[in-house]
């Protein structure tokens, strides 16, 4: 709250009545904070306001945009699904309707069931959030036909917007740069040549039918517009039966970097600045931030202006945002306009002082923008990390599913803002979108938007799914993206053979088997600590050397261990290291000083036989830790071939087969359900230890299966 | 003299025995003295042939086959340097066959007492690099020895079993040593806790030593237990098949249920069992350890809100009601891959080891049949004898219908896990989850059978049957049953018909399970609970 003051001595009374209010909302159960975050657009209490509003959607985004709605004054109602009875935004809202099963069509996508809902509740007005029905039209005609207010932009916006084409069509009209291309088709090698020249070399060359990068060259000069017309269109011709191709600007490295606007029922319309958006995977953004590294003072008034002409040519309102690639030179071309609030909103809020979701909820009600072009600053600089539900050590990251039987956000640190919609105990289902959290964090500089970062990365306990705080932090810190230096390209350029893990220093090492060695001495000194026991005719005294061998990877290490008063001394090689004893082996994050440094680790999971797994700067290692007496004899003992992972899948029980989910030839990953057995009213969900192809399914839905029967052979 | 008898005190124990050196300037004009440094001498000997024994060849082989000798066992088992030794240089005393030649000190197995995380333990190894590990009258007598002196100061038996069987040079004897064996198990069993640990062979008539002592464990591919080995299999029934199949690790920790757990080597059996000693009680007249805790006794878990699933038919993990209950997730697994319908083990709370049983609806949907009752009777007993309090989570649809049952004996079985909850005097706490149904709701540790606490989550229903089967019998022949299923539902399918009734003592937020059940250890602490005095009573076995 500190810095509220200063901002707007005219708005300071309120200001403080937003934050109190805030405040008191978070102890109730929000985990979002923006206790140290300034505001420009305080909510006026006297300002008229819908009386109830239903937000069409789940997850963080139903949340945030409950707690705006409730500070404001405004009734909130949440829908659900059946399988998020239980969500974080059913228990915020002051309402909740439920709306179907799981499935997304049924559900969050099911139109007649939401306008039930509103119907139902008295909803003047539906927040869509992003995704499911944020964007669909027919939506939103459905909801002015009944009298509801959408809050969001016009069916016209949305229909514009909504066509690759004519978006471009309409934002060249409004004098959008668009990226420079021939339309028609190209007759020649020649009229490409020509083409390619009018255009401005380096140009993409690409078959009108592509994809994939089939039938795709770059061309530099004239010689490789001629070679790349003839070669993409015998690609073309073969890959697709269509030899028509086109021509357009090739964008060399490019950065997605998009302009936030707010426009209002009244023609008026102001941009918020940019958002960096480059880091990505798969068309999926991982790492956001505001303002970019990239975008000086000029180019930045450009974009905007640009953006705001295309909101004025579409008598736009509410939030939308307008995206650009921009090349290494500064030019910017228009890509596409979302007309909805962004996933990434918040870094633009914590930079301008804006609460979009706020404007948003204004505007719809007809309000004028009260802000002014000129009264959007960019204070500081703010980083969002998207944490999901998924394996970054695949492909950047493989869904995985699970329950969070530990959760723990790591808001103990100031300016960390995390937006997020479950709880521990939730489930991450296959039905939603695996994204767990938006880490926000804020800072003066962008340097110190990234220590906070990482401080929270480090100490976000999460645990029960696989997540890709591993790739995150490592990014934060990786030179490129520390310097700025990024583009579209950056993942598959830093990490050419996927993403491996963070990769450890010497001194990192040494940290980590120095927590190891410890961890294990303090378990091992509770070992002997009974309370009830009968007074011993054996006398013991508590062990306090350890000769440890910890194995880390391949390498196996021997770590001497004293303790000596509150500290555990590690002596491994020549070095020693003074690790403080504050280690609770019940918590899940052991913050101590290394040689007097403060250090956070994670300890993820321990047993009595020396396997520990802990979290050293995002990523987990696994460690073995034996004394060097069970370490000699363990070495004595013979390796154990590896288990053949089986090629069947039996009954477990005798039963009957409700569904079966493959058929003879799919490929079956690890962990997926091919067949249903339902016994004893209980189904049992029958899934493959090992990925594979299948070769016999020798059941059908109906048969009667006894114990052990094979159900589903693989190759 | 004087001097040497001094250095003795002062010098620790590994150079003990070089004062002879020190002795000879001083007494060697004694022929007495002279005497006794040769007794010394062969003192010496003596050790230094025991600590080998059956030499080094036969250390190495015993090596080769991936298994520590018995004395490296025992090192690793121990705390270091606390096993002290008994009758390390007895031996044999059969003449016949030309064994008076072939003596080694200690003869085929290493027996005493040690510490095991400063908590005293007996044990004995048997020693296979000695004529096999093979049981001869002094082997007996050896492990004898030190069961009955756990006996008189009530602490462990563990039993590190390598051997090939029966000393056959010394016939009769041998079976005799058996019997005094089998006989100690016999009177040990439920006053201290008896341990076996199989590392190597045990076949024929020595198996039913590990088959009476509370926890029989396996070493995967090293370990075998078996009357009759596959050669007289062969011979006998002419089946054919490998010792692994017959009695390896594998077959009796799922097949036959006589073990309760396997290893993977040597090393890990005995550190896991250092650990797993750690959750039991010295002996009958000891409480519950309780071991200093770290985790939070009173801290909520809301994780267990969420595990229950909204079907009803829905399947889902027991384990994770049951390791998110416990501290520090800590579960030590009894039986896991045996009638998996039934989870039992060890958990500690607020540091108090507690003795837990659980329904496991992803398994068979968690119903009782012959192997889960056996299993969970055996281990509800343990957990009595030796004053651990259990803690039973239920969701059971009942007893497992069927030929293969009922010819088998489930009523005969599923009586032995009624039996056992019945008798148990030591503090019950359960808690419905889910299905408490028929007759299995009654045995699950139920208010009726003296439960002190008694929980019912908000997803529990306690009732006769399922809804399907009560309105199929109720409305036989009339039209529209699934209406009467509906009303069945509707007024059974919660946990209320059991509240009012004082049944269950509260239906309670599953977030609240932990803390509550720590309260409840605390106060029941002091329970004092007898069963009428009789010789013993009669379980149906």
């Amino acid at each position: 709250m500190g810095n509220i003051a200063a901002i707007r001595g005219a708005c300071r009374a309120l200001e403080n009545v937003c934050n109190a209010s805030y405040g008191n909302y978070r102890s109730i159960s929000v985990s979002s904070s923006y206790a140290s975050t300034f505001r420009i657009d305080p909510f006026d209490q006297n300002e008229s306001h819908f009386e109830k509003i239903l937000i069409a959607n789940r997850g963080e985004i139903a949340c945030r945009v409950i707690k705006t709605a409730k500070e404001m004054g405004i009734k909130t109602v949440a829908v659900y699904s059946m399988v998020d009875n239980n969500a974080r935004h059913v228990h915020l809202a002051d309402e909740a309707v439920c709306i179907g099963p799981a499935v997304t069509r049924e559900s969050y996508l099911n139109i007649d069931h939401i306008m039930e809902a509103v119907t139902k509740t008295g909803a003047q007005a539906v927040h869509p959030g992003y995704g499911f029905l944020s964007e669909n039209a027919v939506f939103v005609e459905k909801l002015e036909a009944a009298g509801i207010s959408f809050i969001g932009p016009s069916v016209e916006s949305i229909n514009g917007m909504g066509d690759k084409l004519e978006s471009k069509r309409l934002a060249q009209a409004a004098g959008v740069n668009t990226i420079p291309g021939f339309d028609g088709i190209v007759k020649d090698a020649d009229h490409c040549v020509q083409i390619s020249k009018s255009i401005g070399y380096p140009v993409m060359i690409k078959a009108s039918a592509g994809g994939g990068g089939k039938g795709m060259r770059i061309a530099r000069n004239d010689d490789d517009a001629r070679d790349g017309f003839r070669l993409a269109s015998q690609e073309a011709a073969a890959s697709f039966g269509d030899d028509r191709i086109l021509v357009e600007k090739f964008i060399d490295k490019p950065r997605h970097i998009e302009i936030q606007v707010l426009g209002d029922k009244h023609g008026n319309a102001i941009y918020l600045n940019e958002r960096e958006c480059s880091i990505q995977r798969r068309n999926q953004k991982v790492i956001e931030e505001a303002p970019s590294t990239f975008v000086d003072e000029e180019t930045r008034k450009a974009m905007g202006e640009q953006a705001v002409s295309l909101c004025k040519r579409l008598g736009y309102y509410s939030a939308g945002t307008v995206e650009f690639l921009v090349d290494s030179q500064h030019n910017f071309y228009f890509l596409e306009m979302n007309t909805r609030l962004q996933v990434e909103h918040p870094v633009t809020e914590y930079i301008t002082g804006v609460d979009l979701v706020h404007q948003m909820i204004r505007v719809a009600k007809g309000h004028p923008l009260l802000l002014t072009q000129k009264d959007i600053p960019i204070k500081g600089w703010a980083i969002e990390s998207r944490v999901y539900s998924e394996d970054p050590y695949k492909n950047f990251g493989l869904p995985s599913i699970g329950r969070l039987y530990k959760y723990i956000e790591p808001l103990h640190i100031p300016n960390v803002r995390c937006d997020s919609g479950i709880d521990e105990g939730s489930e991450i289902s296959i039905y939603y979108d695996p994204m767990i959290c938006k880490l926000v964090c804020y800072g003066n500089t962008r340097n110190e938007a990234i220590d906070t970062s990482l401080k929270a990365l480090d100490s976000y306990v999460i645990r029960g799914v696989t997540h890709n705080i591993p790739l995150l932090r490592d990014i934060l810190t990786e030179k490129k993206f520390v310097n700025g230096n990024i583009s579209t390209n950056y993942l598959s350029e830093v990490y050419p053979d996927g993403f491996k893990g963070r990769q450890l220093s010497n001194t990192d090492k040494q940290h980590i088997l120095a927590i190891a060695a410890c961890v294990y001495s303090k378990m091992d000194i509770r070992s002997y600590k009974f309370l009830n026991e009968r007074p011993s005719t054996a006398k013991h005294k508590d062990p306090s050397n350890w000769a440890l061998i910890i194995s880390l990877f391949d390498e196996e290490l021997l770590c001497n261990v004293k303790k000596v008063g509150n500290e555990f001394r590690v002596q491994i090689k020549t070095d020693t290291i003074v690790v403080e004893d504050n280690i609770n082996l019940s918590s899940p994050l052991i913050q101590t000083n290394i040689s007097g440094k403060p250090t956070v680790m994670q300890l993820v999971s321990k047993n009595a036989y020396g396997k520990l797994q802990i979290v050293y700067q995002g990523t987990m290692f696994t460690l073995t830790v034996l004394s060097d007496n069970a370490s000699k004899f363990l070495k004595m003992m013979p390796e154990k071939p590896k288990v053949d992972v089986s090629k069947v899948v039996f009954s477990p029980m005798p039963g009957m087969v409700k569904s079966v989910s493959c058929e003879v030839g799919d490929t079956i990953a690890e962990g997926q359900e091919v067949c249903v057995v339902e016994a004893m009213k209980m189904q049992n969900s029958l899934v493959v230890g090992a990925t594979g192809k299948v070769k016999a399914v020798n059941v059908k839905a109906g048969d009667t299966v006894g114990e052990d029967d094979v159900l589903i052979e693989f190759e | 003299m004087a001097l040497s008898s001094a250095s003795l005190v002062i010098l620790p124990r590994c150079i003990r025995w070089n004062y002879g050196i020190f002795g000879v300037q001083f007494c060697n004009q004694y022929s007495t003295a002279a005497h006794t440094l040769r007794v010394n001498q062969q003192i010496k000997e003596k050790r230094k042939r025991a600590l080998l024994g059956g030499g080094q060849s036969r250390i190495d082989a015993q090596h080769k086959k991936g298994k520590l000798t018995a004395r490296e066992r025992v090192h690793l088992l121990c705390d270091p340097g606390s096993f002290v030794e008994y009758d390390m240089l007895v031996e044999h005393t059969c003449s016949d066959f030309g064994m008076e030649k072939q003596k080694y000190p200690g003869d085929s197995v290493i027996t005493g007492h040690g510490l095991i995380n400063g908590r005293i333990a007996y044990m004995f190894s048997q020693d296979f690099t000695v004529f096999g590990g093979s049981l001869s009258s002094i082997h007996a007598k050896k492990i004898c020895k030190i069961m009955d002196q756990a006996m008189l100061v009530g602490a462990p038996v563990i039993g590190l079993n390598d051997s090939g069987g029966a000393r056959i040079q010394e016939g009769v004897e041998s079976l005799a040593g058996y019997a005094d064996i089998f006989l100690r198990n016999v009177l040990s069993s439920g006053v201290i806790p008896q341990i076996s640990l199989i590392m190597g062979p045990c076949a024929g008539g020595a198996v039913y030593s590990p088959a009476m002592t509370d926890f029989t464990f396996m070493v995967e591919d090293t370990s075998y237990l078996f009357i009759t080995g596959p050669d007289v299999v062969k011979s006998v029934t002419n089946e054919n098949v490998t010792q692994e199949e017959l009695g390896g690790a594998k077959t009796h920790t799922t097949t036959s249920g006589v073990a309760h757990k396997a290893f993977h080597n040597d090393v890990d059996a005995l550190l896991q069992l250092r650990n797993f000693l750690g959750f039991l009680p010295l002996s009958n007249k000891d409480p519950a350890p309780i071991r200093i805790c770290d985790d939070p006794w009173d801290r909520d878990v809301p994780t267990l809100d969420t595990i229950i699933p909204q079907e009803s038919t829905e399947a889902y993990d027991m384990l994770d009601v049951v390791i998110n209950v416990v501290d520090e997730r800590d579960f030590f697994e009894i039986m896991p891959n045996y009638a998996k319908n039934i989870i039992i083990g060890f958990g500690r709370m607020n540091g108090r080891t507690v003795g837990i049983v659980g329904n496991q609806p992803k398994s068979a949907a968690g119903c009782l049949d012959i192997n889960s009752s056996v299993k969970g009777a055996r281990f509800v007993r343990f957990c009595d004898a030796f004053n651990i309090p259990i803690i039973t989570f239920v969701d059971v649809p009942g007893f497992l219908p069927g030929t293969g049952q009922e010819h088998n004996g489930i009523i005969r079985h599923g009586a032995k896990l009624l039996y056992a909850f019945a008798e148990a005097t030591v503090p019950k706490i359960t808690v419905i989850t889910r299905k408490g149904y028929g007759g299995a709701y009654d045995v699950m540790s139920s208010k009726h059978l003296r439960g002190d606490v008694n929980y019912a989550w908000p997803t529990a229903e306690v009732a006769v049957m399922g809804a399907k089967g009560a309105t199929t019998i109720l409305f036989k022949g009339k039209p529209d049953v699934s209406k009467y299923e509906a009303e069945y539902v509707e007024k059974f399918g919660n946990p209320f018909p059991a509240t009012v009734r004082g049944f269950v003592d509260d239906i309670i937020e599953p977030r609240t399970t932990r803390w509550r059940i720590c309260q409840d250890l605390d106060l029941l602490s002091t329970k004092n609970l007898t069963n009428p005095r009789k010789k013993h009573g009669n379980i149906p076995l």
